[in-house]
């Protein structure tokens, strides 16, 4: 009972939420119904055990993206009335097509319930689910082992994500002294210091 | 009982939800980043619902991927919007075709 009460709650709530990020005036507001849908869709993970991607959601998702997305909307100086001019416009053919996209889907769904569809045997390569062996210790087994080229082609990804978003926005800053690492290490001692045997009890000239 | 169809009709709904954005908000391109990151969502969902219904850990793992390619998404694409909108002033996405070459 209570699996079914929890699941009603976040996925309405997903939905909401989903709803209000493309219906919300101001962009910040849509970020933070964004967050909302994250939270609850990581709750519908954590409902059938998938805690690890959940956990996963609620780290990228609302521990960067959407921070992202924040300092991007908060950065900019937009005028956000005037790019929402065509909404109205466009709301008969959105609605058409959110129609369409959702007979299409749910004929999808039922011609699957009604059966007769032929699934391969699931756990074919070995990934079965065990009962006894925690979510996150069985994704790491499995990640390690059989995946870890993907893994690490998912961190090249990533790298070149990052490389590409600090190439596109860097802007080299004019009027300030920079380092000049040639003039630095070409830099010698005798150039640098003189020695001078000084007399006592005179000043010395510079 | 819950079962994998509840799952499935939920990320339809998202999926649908984040098409309907893109098409409603066709000037703001940070609500349409937004639309993109929720039908990636559904998808993740609905790898999530069949892995553990079917039983195969293997969907968790894809899922893992295509976090990690919407991150990047969402890095890159709030990169050239910010170099865009220094050019432009504005990031209405109509007149975008003007970039030509």
């Amino acid at each position: 009972m209570i699996q079914l009460i929890s699941f009603y709650i976040f996925a309405s709530i997903v939905i909401a939420a989903a709803a209000m990020v493309i219906f919300a005036r101001n962009p910040v507001h849509s970020v933070l119904w964004l967050i909302v849908a994250f939270f609850n869709a990581a709750g519908l993970m954590v409902l059938i055990g998938a805690e690890f991607i959940a956990m996963l959601l609620v780290i990228v998702y609302v521990g960067a993206v959407a921070v992202l997305f924040l300092f991007v909307v908060m950065m900019l100086d937009i005028d956000f009335a005037e790019l929402r001019a065509g909404f109205v416009k466009n709301v008969p053919l959105g609605i058409l097509l959110a129609v369409v996209l959702v007979a299409e889907l749910v004929l999808g769904i039922g011609a699957y319930q009604a059966g007769a569809v032929k699934l391969g045997t699931p756990g074919a390569g070995g990934a079965t689910v065990s009962a006894t062996v925690p979510n996150i210790e069985a994704i790491g087994g499995l990640l390690y082992s059989k995946y870890v080229f993907l893994f690490e082609t998912a961190g090249l990804i990533l790298l070149v994500a990052m490389v590409g978003a600090i190439v596109l926005t860097h802007r080299r800053s004019h009027g300030t002294r920079g380092q000049n690492i040639s003039s630095q290490v070409q830099r010698r001692p005798e150039d640098a210091t003189r020695n001078v045997n000084q007399p006592v009890g005179q000043g010395i000239e510079l | 009982m819950i079962g994998i169809e509840h799952y499935l009709v939920v990320s339809s709904i998202l999926f649908v939800m984040g098409v309907l954005g893109i098409f409603l908000n066709r000037k703001n391109v940070i609500i349409i980043l937004m639309a993109i990151e929720l039908i990636l969502l559904a998808v993740n969902i609905n790898l999530v619902a069949f892995s553990v219904f079917l039983g195969d850990l293997t969907g968790q793992i894809f899922a893992m991927f295509v976090l990690t390619v919407a991150a990047g998404e969402a890095a890159i694409g709030l990169a050239i919007l910010v170099i865009y909108f220094r050019g432009r002033g504005t990031i209405a996405v109509d007149d975008v075709n003007r970039m030509k070459g």
